[in-house]
């Protein structure tokens, strides 16, 4: 193992239109990369759909339990009808209060809390959907010294959650999904 | 306005709310702790965390508000209906044996699991004969669960949850809708007892053939998860059911030893000898 050149966590979030670029960027993940990935995916209630045949990933989506340790190798998926927190000693914590941008999970919750936990190890990434949410939480994780990108709201599908993010800072970097794919891959390829 | 607070920060408001008051957040999950105080400062515009802990020392209102929202816990009518399937098909039955069963919802927020159990009870008929003891620490949620209001716009999800569970009946015919409020029937809650009681300091108080702990281990740490199952257990009749949410997990527990699993992704235990 070389030094890890990456990030410590990477959490992609999204909503509607975003399930076929989550899939793509997934795909196309390093396979060796051990980086946690944590994804947040605004979903319907009490309904339990199968992710990885969706997202037409080989590689294993873990909706974790409450105190889980976020694991090196791992993609998560946050469990629907809980907001997913990431707690200071890197084990999940659950929350099941109130929606958030009328939902839970909301995307917000996850990055402000990987901004709390990971400050500058955070890379995180928000896509197409309709409402804003996301956005506040993407501008916690450039604040506190981490990476945040937006999808392209030329390409999405829904441009305003990626729009909403844009507009709060411009140490937000903007990219279409292959950009966003090239960019965590030289982040991981040795010089 | 206060976006995010350091541990320290946590430290020192934990520490106020304790001194002050009594009581003891010390063991509550670090992450949704500091969350539920950020969107209370919000809520309650605060602008700084000194002002916040000013107003927390000297104004027993301002206490007791800020408590009541922080401990607030949000619930539903037959959430996650295959939890609900199973205890008709699997739980009631072998509760049916007892002559009087006792069931404990400990932290059972506004109630509505609580209506979802007598729902089941009647339909299985055994709700004359149960009580049902729901607890919880906040006291404006038990005035809440106490009138068997559930507002009106959560009805459709919950009667397709109910159906989800198996559930054969008019749904509607378990409550009376009035304008935006629907009330639960009061022939299902006549056996329902709603009083305080705070898992983190107060102890047994009876004994059990099921208890329901859904969604309330999230909050805790390890250590106080530790503490409470064991004190399930000492309130469990022996093969008595414990019942926590899905994603809640006695994996890390040292107490496991002494429950075995009846249903492993509905997270249903049963208490061993």
């Amino acid at each position: 193992m070389k030094p890890a050149t990456g990030f410590d966590i990477i959490a992609i979030g999204g909503s509607a239109g975003s399930l076929p670029v989550m899939g793509k960027l997934v795909r196309e993940l390093p396979p060796d990369m051990k980086t946690p990935v944590i994804l947040v995916l605004h979903r319907l209630k009490n309904v339990y759909s199968e992710l990885n045949k969706l997202m037409s990933t080989n590689r294993p989506i873990i909706e974790p339990e409450d105190k889980e340790p976020v694991k090196p190798g791992c993609i998560y998926l946050a469990p629907q009808n809980y907001h997913l927190l990431v707690e200071p000693d890197n084990t999940f914590s659950l929350d099941y209060s109130e929606l958030v941008h009328y939902s839970r999970p909301a995307i917000d919750e996850t990055f402000f809390s990987i901004a709390a936990t990971y400050g500058r190890g955070a890379l995180g990434i928000l896509l197409s959907g309709a409402n804003s949410d996301g956005a506040a939480g993407l501008l916690r994780i450039v604040k506190n010294g981490g990476t945040g990108i937006a999808q392209d709201p030329e390409e999405a599908d829904f441009d305003i959650m990626p729009l909403a993010a844009i507009e709060l800072s411009n140490k937000i970097d903007v990219m279409r999904t292959d950009e966003i794919a090239t960019f965590i891959r030289t982040k991981y390829t040795n010089k | 306005m206060v976006e995010e607070i350091s541990n320290t920060e946590l430290q020192e408001l934990i520490y106020i709310v304790q001194h002050q008051y009594g009581y003891d957040f010390n063991d509550y999950a670090k992450s949704s702790l500091k969350r539920r105080f950020v969107r209370f400062m919000g809520h309650a515009s605060v602008a700084t965390l000194v002002e916040f802990k000013t107003r927390l020392q000297t104004d027993p209102v301002f206490f007791k508000w800020m408590v009541e929202y922080i401990t607030v816990n949000v619930t539903e009518m037959f959430r996650d209906p295959g939890f609900y399937k199973l205890l008709r098909e699997e739980v009631l039955p072998r509760l049916a044996t007892y002559p009087i069963i006792k069931i404990w919802h400990a932290g059972c927020a506004t109630g509505e699991e609580v209506y979802s159990m007598a729902i089941l009870l009647q339909e299985a008929g055994l709700l004359e004969r149960s009580r049902l003891y729901a607890t919880d620490m906040n006291a404006a949620n038990l005035e809440k669960a106490n009138t068997g209001i559930v507002p009106m716009k959560w009805m459709k999800d919950y009667t397709h949850n109910y159906i989800q569970s198996g559930g054969r009946n008019d749904f509607s015919d378990y409550y009376t809708a009035r304008y935006d409020n629907a009330i639960i029937h009061p022939s299902l809650r006549k056996n329902i007892i709603f009083f305080q009681h705070n898992l983190v300091t107060d102890q047994v108080f009876n004994e059990f053939q099921l208890i329901c702990c859904r969604n309330v281990f999230i909050y805790f740490n390890r250590p106080l998860q530790e503490k409470v199952v064991s004190l399930f257990y000492d309130s469990l009749t022996t093969r008595g059911y414990l019942a926590l949410g899905m994603k809640e997990s006695m994996l890390f527990s040292k107490e496991r030893k002494k429950f075995e699993v009846v249903n492993g992704p509905y997270k249903i235990f049963r208490r061993k000898l």
